[in-house]
């Protein structure tokens, strides 16, 4: 635009025509190579399967098309209760985890007490089954007859808010972690408080770097749920096992699991976009 | 009144001393500038002063109050202060204006408009107009460091503390940095600044302070000091460095 000199707009070299049809056509064939592979593997399956001598009455008793028909409303309106407990299992990790993980990182004397007990608990219940942990709640707890009769499923909210507080707590403590200790003197020095510093500078930036393995950790709780049913929730694995028990048939399991994977899907896809997207921000480089 | 009196200040680190009784005294619109090899305690004497690290003895008095007196509230006492570092240390996951105005909003309560208003003119001032909502990550590094300043400077603190601001720059940043903190002084700030830019040094400094070992060996008007230094550390620290 300055001083007259001409400016010719970009246009590719021949060097970079070259390249990109180079690569056009490497990528044309990896596209073909993972067609056909895919194509060749599930082709191996479905022979091996066919062909396997127990395949009749497997595919009667688990893929029966008239017994999933006949068992759906009742598996579908059990798994809107696993829907619920997930919801406030789901608020009550967030708030449990949450302290834990601040407790954990509190510095100095003073809070000995808190943290060795924040300590305590993440090593018991990341430890012990989630399995264990809900007969425990559930049949343990209510009979100490204490606390008014509530629905098992909320014993079960309960038990799975227990472990997975425990698990996310480490999963956020780790990311805190991450945080450059010169961010929290950064924080400090303009006379932000310990809280205040934790609030607006520790647990934002911490809660980024672990977003995928939160996520991760939601789907497995996403699945969990369903092992409420051991309470006698009736849930939508308990509704499929009702189900079993009717028709002999196996197929209402199946029908369970594929609304657990229904349920699941949208956040595990969400999985992927976010983990690819932070990766992208965090290095541009698309070769490595 | 002195802006900051410090008085037989010691820090130790384990067995290390590292500062050995220091006395200084800033009055208003003072630029300081202290000097010395490194490990001599520049950093320490600055974290010291803004109650990153506890002295283990003496006083650190600020415009009258001992702000090492266990009774004081160390956040009201910080907040009177502003800080640099040699490595910005901007939040990340925030805008650059949301970082100017951090403590102005948390700390001192102003009101989100008047914090806003004010963080906007002084990047405008200071030639950041155009990053105002920009994430922090995304500018050069002397662009990070002119808003690191804007930062410490936003609620007029008494005190500004700098410490090897431009030793983490490209060569070719170093003079906007340096001319932002020529503006600050002619602004009239009281500052205490850590640096191996003896030019930068000799420029804005009204006083030099030579540090070796943890003690204040000499101080002095810049022209003394870089014309005709007494002792012989202060001799052997400047051969050193001008030679380098
Ligand atoms: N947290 C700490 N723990 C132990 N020793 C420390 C700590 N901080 C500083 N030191 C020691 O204190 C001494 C002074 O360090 P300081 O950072 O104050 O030096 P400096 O004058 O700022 O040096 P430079 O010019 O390299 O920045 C050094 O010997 C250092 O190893
Ligand atoms: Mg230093």
């Amino acid at each position: 635009m300055t001083d007259g000199v001409p400016r010719v707009s970009w246009a590719p070299s021949d060097l970079e025509i070259a390249r990109q049809h180079h690569r056009r056509k490497a990528s044309g064939r990896s596209v073909l190579i993972a067609l056909v592979s895919t194509l060749v593997f599930t082709a191996v399956v479905v022979v091996v399967l066919i062909n396997s001598p127990g395949w009749e009455s497997v595919k009667t008793t688990f893929f029966d098309f008239e017994v999933a028909k006949d068992s759906f409303p009742a598996v579908l309106e059990g798994l809107w209760l696993n829907i619920r407990v997930l919801f406030f299992a789901t608020i009550g990790v967030a708030i449990v985890g949450t302290l834990l993980a601040v407790m954990r990182s509190l510095r100095g004397p003073v809070f000995f007490p808190l943290r060795a007990l924040a300590t305590i608990y993440t090593d018991l219940f990341r430890g012990v089954p989630v399995l264990i942990v809900l007969f425990l709640v559930g049949f343990g707890v209510p009979a100490l007859d204490i606390v008014p009769r509530v629905p098992a499923a909320v014993w079960g909210t309960v038990a799975i808010t227990l472990c997975y507080s425990a698990y996310i707590a480490e999963v956020l403590r780790a990311g805190m972690e991450a945080v450059h200790p010169s961010q929290r003197i950064a924080a400090r020095s303009l006379g932000l408080s310990h809280a205040e510093t934790l609030r607006v500078v520790v647990i934002p930036q911490g809660l980024r770097k672990v977003i995928p393995a939160l996520m991760n950790d939601f789907v497995s709780m996403q699945k969990d749920v369903g092992l409420i049913s051991v309470l006698g929730a009736v849930d939508a694995v308990r509704a499929a096992q009702i189900e079993v028990a009717v028709s002999y048939n196996f197929t209402p399991y199946v029908v369970a699991a594929l609304l657990f994977v229904a349920m699941s899907f949208p956040v595990i896809r969400l999985t992927d976009h976010v983990s690819a997207r932070m990766a992208r921000r965090e290095q541009s480089g698309g070769t490595v | 009144m002195s802006v900051l009196t410090l008085s037989n200040v010691w820090k130790r680190f384990g067995d290390v001393e590292v500062l050995k009784g220091v006395d200084l005294t800033l009055e208003e619109h003072d630029v300081v500038v202290l000097i010395g090899a490194s490990g001599s305690g520049k950093s320490t004497l600055l974290r010291t002063i803004n109650l990153i690290e506890q002295v283990d003895d003496g006083q650190v008095i600020l415009s009258g109050d001992d702000i090492t007196d266990p009774r004081v509230n160390v956040d009201k006492a910080r907040a009177r202060i502003g800080v640099v570092f040699q490595q910005f240390n901007l939040f990340p996951h925030m805008k650059v204006i949301d970082n100017v105005t951090l403590a102005a909003r948390r700390v001192h309560k102003w009101p989100a408009d008047k914090a806003r208003d004010k963080g906007v003119a002084l990047l405008e001032k200071f030639g950041l107009g155009d990053k105002v909502d920009e994430y922090s990550d995304r500018l050069s590094g002397g662009q990070q460091q002119r808003v690191a300043i804007v930062r410490a400077i936003m609620t007029d603190p008494e005190l500004l503390l700098l410490d090897e601001i431009t030793s983490a720059l490209d060569p070719m940043l170093v003079g906007e940095v340096l001319d932002l903190v020529r503006d600050l002084k002619e602004g009239g700030s009281t500052m205490l600044i850590a640096t191996h830019e003896m030019s930068f040094a000799s420029t804005v400094a009204d006083r030099i302070v030579f540090m070796h070992g943890g003690r204040i060996l000499e101080t002095g008007t810049p022209e003394k000091i870089f014309s005709a230094p007494e002792r012989p550390e202060t001799q052997e620290f400047l051969a050193r460095i001008m030679h380098r």
